[in-house]
C-alpha cells in the first residue's frame, strides 16, 4: 500500500500555497467534460459540490436524506474556529495549529493541521458572505465564545445552532447550483459499493430507497463524504441514520482505513435512561464555559443536588486541573466522568451521571445573559429529562461523539485508491487522537470550499475525462455483488429485529473499546464480534421486499457493515500499545491517569488494509514529523 | 405506560391507506414517541409483521426528518417540539392516540407514515441563497450588522424545513416556511442584492408546486417546531409588493456577456 503522503516541501508557513502554484489544473473549458460523484450532503458533501458545480465540473450528488439539508453535520452546536484574533488576545495561525496538535495528542499530519488553521479566518468570510448569521456584538462585529482545550477566544457561533447555519448556508450555495442544473441531486439514494477498474475508482452502485431500485454512476472522480462511524456505539450523538458503508464498502475495495481506534467520547452527553434509548442528546460543549462540574464527595449520595452542602460537593476537574478546570479538552473530561462515577460518586438512577451546576454562573450573570447563551439548550434538556437546568443542576455523561479516524488520505485528499477522494469526517485528517471543540465543521468546511475544489484538479487533469461508462464489466460485476448481499439479507430466517444487534455491538464496544481500553478486553471484543455477526446472519429477521421502501432493510445492511468494521476497531485498539488522546490503554497512564504514549513506537499513522472477512487486516505505517512543533507531554494541569 | 394506537398505514405512494389499531404497553414515560413507535416496530417484527414506516434522523430537533401528525396535530401536543423531541409522559397512561402522515397535496405519501417533501427543495433552489462562489471573501467585520438584525434573521433561519407549517395550514399553505427562507436573507446585508428577484421567484415556485394560499389562520406558527412567527409572512408579502411595484422582474436579462 502506497502511503505517500505528498506533503509539500517548504517551510510549513508556505507549503500549501507553494502547493497551489504547483500542481495541475483542469482549464475552464474541460471542467463541464469531466464528472464528479460525491456521496453525502453534509458540510463537506455541500461545500465541495456547490464549489466544483461552480468552478464547472459536472457533479452527482447523493444523499440518503429526503433532502440535502438534513445531514447530521445540522446538528452541531457549539461554533467553528477561527484565528481570526479579533479579540486581541494573541491569536494566529500558530496558535490554532499548535492548540489542534496538542490537542490531537500529536497524532496528526503537521502539513495538514497547518493548512487547517491557515484556510480557518477564510471559512467565517465565506459563510458571512451567504448570509450566515453568526452572533455580533453591539456594535455590529462579529462575536466570540472560548471553548475547551484553548486559551484564546476564537469561536464563532450563531446560538447553540452554528452547525445548523453553516449547513444552510453550504445547502443554499448547493441549491443554487442544482436550481441551476450544474448538480444532479439524488436524495434517498443510499451509496452501497464503490466500482474499481484498472486500480482506479471509476463510479458507485446505489440504491433508490424509494423504489429499491440498484442502479449505477460512472464518473471521473468519487469523493466520499458521508461522515463518521461512531454508531458502531448504538448509543451515540450521532444521528440513527449515520452509518459505516461508504467508507467500510471503500475499504473492502482497496482504500487505507487510518486510526479507526479513535474516536472521541463528548463529555457532555445527556445520560442514557433506559433500554428504549435510541440515540444520546449532546448538551453543547460551551455549556462548560459557565458551569461548574461536580459529583457528591460522598459515594452513593441519593439526596437532592440543592441539599449537598457547598463543602460536601467535589469539583473534580477544577481540583485535578486548576489552570484550565472545567474547560480541560473532551478526553480529559470524559475519563474523568468515568473515573468518579467508577469510583460510585456518579449520580442519577443510573449512577452513571455527573452535575453541570448554573448556579454559581447564574448568580454571578444574571439568569437573562445565562439564558442568552443557552437558553434553547436548556430548552432542549427540559423536554428531555423534565427538568430545568436554570433550577437543578444538569446531568450529564460522556457520550461517543466523533470518529478522528477514517479513509486514510495524502495532503490531496485522495485515498490509497486513485480517483477516490475522502473529505471531512469521513477522512482520518487533521485531529489526530482527539478532536478539539469547534474544529469539525472547522475541518469540512476547509476540505469542502478551499482544499478538495483545486486538489480534484491534479487528479483530474491527468486522466482524460468520461474515460468509462456503466457499459464496463465491473459496474455489473459490482451491482450484481450489490444485489446478491440485498437477497441474503431479506432472506434470512430468523426472528430478531436488526435493533437488538446493533444493541448488543454497542454495549460490548462501549464495554471493550469505549472510554478506556484494556488488552485483554481487545482481545475479547475481537472474539466475540464475529459470533456476533454470525448469530446476526443466522437470527435476524429482515421484513418486506428489496423493490420497495424498506426501512429493516437498509438498517440491516448498514449494521452488517458496522459488524465486520468493529472488529477492525479493536485490532487497531490493540495494536496501538499506548495511550494518545482519546485512546486509553489502561496499561499506559501516568501515576495520575493521564495518556502515557509512546512516541518511540507509535508517532505514526496505522493505515489497515483489507484482506477478507474474518482474517486479520495488514498494517501500513505512515510515520509522522515533528518539525513545526515538538513533540511534547500534554499538560492541561499548569 | 400503555397506549392504543391508530396509524395510517399504506404500503406505497399508489396504494389505498387505512387506519389500524395497535396495542403497546410497558413504555417508560422516558421514551420519546419515536422510541415508542421503535419499540413497536421491533414487537412487530418479531411476531412476524411489517414494521411501520416512519422518517427520523437527528432526533434531537434539528434535522427537520421526523414528520407525524400526532392527534390532528403536526408533531403533537407539546408547542414548539419536534416529535423527536416528545416524550410519552406528555401523554396519559391508556390514551388512544392518531398517528398520520403530514397531509398535503404537495407532499405525497411515499409509505405509511413517510411523506415527499421534495417541493421545499424546489423552493429553495428557485431563489433561496446568495450568489457567491467559493473563495476570497470581504472581512465580516467590514459591513457591521446590528446585533438586533442578526437576532431576527436567526429566528427566521432556525426554520428546520419539517413542512409542519404545511401540514397544520387548512389551506396546505407553504407560507411561513418559504417566508422564514425569504426573511432570513432579506434581513441581512448580504442578501440585499438578490433580496426582490429572490421573493418573486420563490413565491412563483411555492405556488407551482400547488400549495394553498395564506388565510392568516395562524396555525402554522401555533404549530411550528420553531415557533416561527407569522410576522415573517407579512415581511415576505410587503417585500413581494415591493418587488412588484418597483422592481422590474429580472434585469440580468440585460446583462451583456463581456
Amino acid at each position: 500500500m502506497d502511503l505517500d503522503a505528498k506533503i509539500p516541501d517548504g517551510p510549513i508557513a508556505q507549503k500549501w500555497t507553494q502547493h497551489k502554484d504547483a500542481i495541475r489544473l483542469v482549464g475552464p473549458r474541460n471542467r463541464p467534460h469531466y464528472r464528479v460523484i460525491v456521496v453525502g450532503t453534509g458540510l463537506a458533501g455541500a461545500s465541495a459540490a456547490s464549489s466544483m458545480a461552480a468552478m464547472g465540473y459536472q457533479v452527482e450528488c447523493f444523499c440518503f436524506q429526503d433532502s440535502p439539508r438534513r445531514a447530521h453535520s445540522i446538528a452541531a452546536q457549539g461554533g467553528i474556529n477561527a484565528s481570526k484574533n479579533y479579540r486581541n488576545d494573541g491569536d494566529s495561525t500558530f496558535r490554532l495549529f499548535s492548540d489542534t496538535q496538542k490537542g490531537g495528542d500529536y497524532r496528526s499530519r503537521e502539513a495538514n493541521v497547518w493548512r487547517l488553521a491557515e484556510l480557518s479566518t477564510a471559512i467565517i468570510d465565506q459563510a458571512v458572505a451567504q448570509g450566515v448569521p453568526f452572533a455580533r456584538e453591539y456594535g455590529g462585529m462579529l462575536a466570540n465564545r472560548s471553548f475547551g482545550g484553548v486559551l484564546v477566544e476564537r469561536t464563532f457561533y450563531c446560538r447553540g445552532e452554528t452547525g445548523q447555519q453553516l449547513l444552510l448556508g453550504a445547502n443554499s450555495a448547493l441549491a443554487r447550483e442544482i436550481g441551476a442544473g450544474h448538480v444532479k441531486m439524488h436524495t434517498r439514494t443510499e451509496f452501497l459499493d464503490l466500482v474499481v477498474a484498472d486500480g482506479r475508482a471509476r463510479g458507485i452502485v446505489v440504491r433508490d430507497l424509494v423504489t429499491g431500485a440498484i442502479s449505477s454512476y460512472a464518473a471521473d472522480a468519487v469523493v466520499l463524504a458521508s461522515g463518521g462511524y461512531t454508531n458502531v456505539f448504538n448509543l451515540s450523538t450521532n444521528a440513527r441514520g449515520c452509518n459505516v458503508t461508504a467508507t467500510w464498502r471503500a475499504h473492502k475495495r482497496g482504500a487505507g482505513f487510518a486510526n479507526p481506534c479513535y474516536v472521541q467520547i463528548h463529555p457532555t452527553g445527556i445520560p442514557a435512561a433506559g433500554e428504549h434509548q435510541s440515540k444520546l442528546t449532546l448538551m453543547s460543549e460551551s455549556l462548560r464555559n459557565d458551569a461548574r462540574i461536580w459529583v457528591p464527595k460522598q459515594k452513593h449520595d441519593t439526596r437532592a443536588p440543592g441539599e449537598i452542602p457547598e463543602a460536601e460537593r467535589y469539583y473534580y476537574l477544577e481540583e485535578r486541573y486548576p489552570r484550565f478546570g472545567n474547560l480541560v479538552p473532551r478526553d480529559v473530561a470524559s475519563r474523568n466522568a468515568k473515573d468518579v462515577c467508577d469510583a460510585g460518586l456518579g449520580v442519577g438512577p443510573t449512577g452513571f451521571g455527573v452535575y453541570l451546576d448554573f448556579r454559581d454562573a447564574i448568580a454571578e450573570n444574571g439568569i437573562e445573559t445565562i439564558d442568552e447563551r443557552y437558553g434553547n439548550i436548556f430548552d432542549m434538556y427540559n423536554r428531555i429529562t423534565a427538568e430545568d437546568p436554570r433550577e437543578t443542576p444538569m446531568r450529564i455523561y460522556p457520550a461517543p461523539h466523533y470518529a478522528m479516524g477514517g479513509l486514510w488520505v495524502d495532503y490531496d485528499l485522495m485515498t490509497t485508491l486513485p480517483g477516490l477522494f475522502a473529505i471531512g469526517e469521513a477522512n482520518f485528517s487533521d485531529h489526530g487522537a482527539n478532536r478539539l471543540g469547534a474544529s469539525s465543521m472547522m475541518q469540512c468546511l476547509a476540505d469542502g470550499y478551499f482544499v478538495l475544489p483545486i486538489t480534484i484538479g491534479d487528479y483530474l487533469s491527468r486522466h482524460p475525462y468520461g474515460e468509462m461508462d456503466t457499459s464496463h464489466a465491473a459496474f455489473g460485476d459490482t451491482e450484481r455483488e450489490v444485489g446478491e448481499r440485498i437477497s441474503k439479507l431479506l432472506s434470512t430466517t430468523g426472528t430478531k429485529p436488526v435493533d437488538a444487534f446493533h444493541r448488543e455491538l454497542g454495549s460490548l464496544m462501549m464495554d471493550e473499546c469505549g472510554i478506556t481500553r484494556n488488552e485483554a478486553g481487545l482481545r475479547n471484543a475481537i472474539e466475540k464480534i464475529p459470533e456476533l455477526r454470525e448469530r446476526f446472519w443466522r437470527e435476524v429477521r429482515v421484513p418486506g421486499s428489496g423493490a420497495s421502501f424498506n426501512q429493516s432493510l437498509e438498517q440491516a445492511g448498514r449494521l452488517a457493515d458496522f459488524l465486520e468494521f468493529a472488529e477492525l476497531m479493536c485490532h487497531d485498539a490493540l495494536d496501538r500499545d499506548e495511550s494518545c488522546g482519546c485512546h486509553f490503554r489502561e496499561e499506559h497512564q501516568t501515576e495520575d491517569g493521564e495518556t502515557l504514549r509512546n512516541d518511540e513506537d507509535f508517532a505514526h499513522v496505522s493505515v489497515w488494509e483489507h484482506n477478507a472477512v474474518g482474517t486479520e487486516p495488514t498494517l501500513h505505517k505512515e510515520p509522522l514529523e515533528f518539525e513545526a512543533l515538538p513533540l511534547a507531554q500534554r499538560n492541561y494541569k499548569t | 405506560m400503555k397506549f392504543s394506537l391508530e396509524v395510517w398505514r399504506q404500503p406505497a405512494g399508489d396504494a389505498a391507506g387505512t387506519f389500524t389499531s395497535y396495542e403497546v404497553d410497558e413504555i417508560s414515560p422516558d421514551s420519546s414517541f419515536l422510541e415508542m413507535l421503535d419499540i413497536l416496530n421491533e414487537r412487530l417484527t418479531e411476531s412476524g409483521g411489517e414494521p411501520i414506516a416512519f422518517d427520523s434522523d437527528c432526533r434531537e430537533g434539528i434535522c427537520g426528518m421526523c414528520s407525524l401528525v400526532i392527534d390532528g396535530q403536526a408533531h403533537g401536543p407539546q408547542r414548539a417540539t419536534t416529535t423527536c423531541q416528545l416524550y410519552m409522559r406528555q401523554f396519559d397512561d391508556g390514551a388512544q392516540i392518531t398517528i398520520e402522515p403530514f397531509r398535503s397535496g404537495a407532499f405525497p405519501v411515499v409509505r405509511d407514515l413517510v411523506v415527499d417533501r421534495s417541493a421545499f427543495d424546489r423552493i429553495l433552489r428557485a431563489g433561496g441563497y446568495v450568489t457567491v462562489h467559493s473563495g476570497p471573501k470581504p472581512d465580516p467585520n467590514d459591513i457591521p450588522v446590528e446585533p438586533e438584525v442578526a437576532e431576527k434573521a436567526i429566528d427566521a433561519a432556525c426554520c428546520i424545513g419539517c413542512g409542519a407549517c404545511v401540514a397544520a395550514c387548512p389551506n396546505g399553505a407553504a407560507m411561513l416556511y418559504t417566508a422564514a427562507k425569504v426573511s432570513h436573507l432579506a434581513l441581512l446585508p448580504q442578501g440585499q442584492p438578490e433580496r426582490f428577484a429572490r421573493v418573486q421567484r420563490m413565491t412563483e415556485q411555492m405556488q407551482k408546486e400547488g400549495f394553498g394560499s395564506c388565510r392568516n389562520y395562524g396555525e402554522c406558527e401555533a404549530q411550528c417546531p420553531k415557533a416561527i412567527s407569522i410576522d415573517f409572512i407579512g415581511r415576505m408579502n410587503r417585500d413581494l409588493l415591493r418587488a412588484k411595484v418597483t422592481q422590474p422582474i429580472d434585469f440580468r436579462g440585460d446583462m451583456k456577456t463581456q
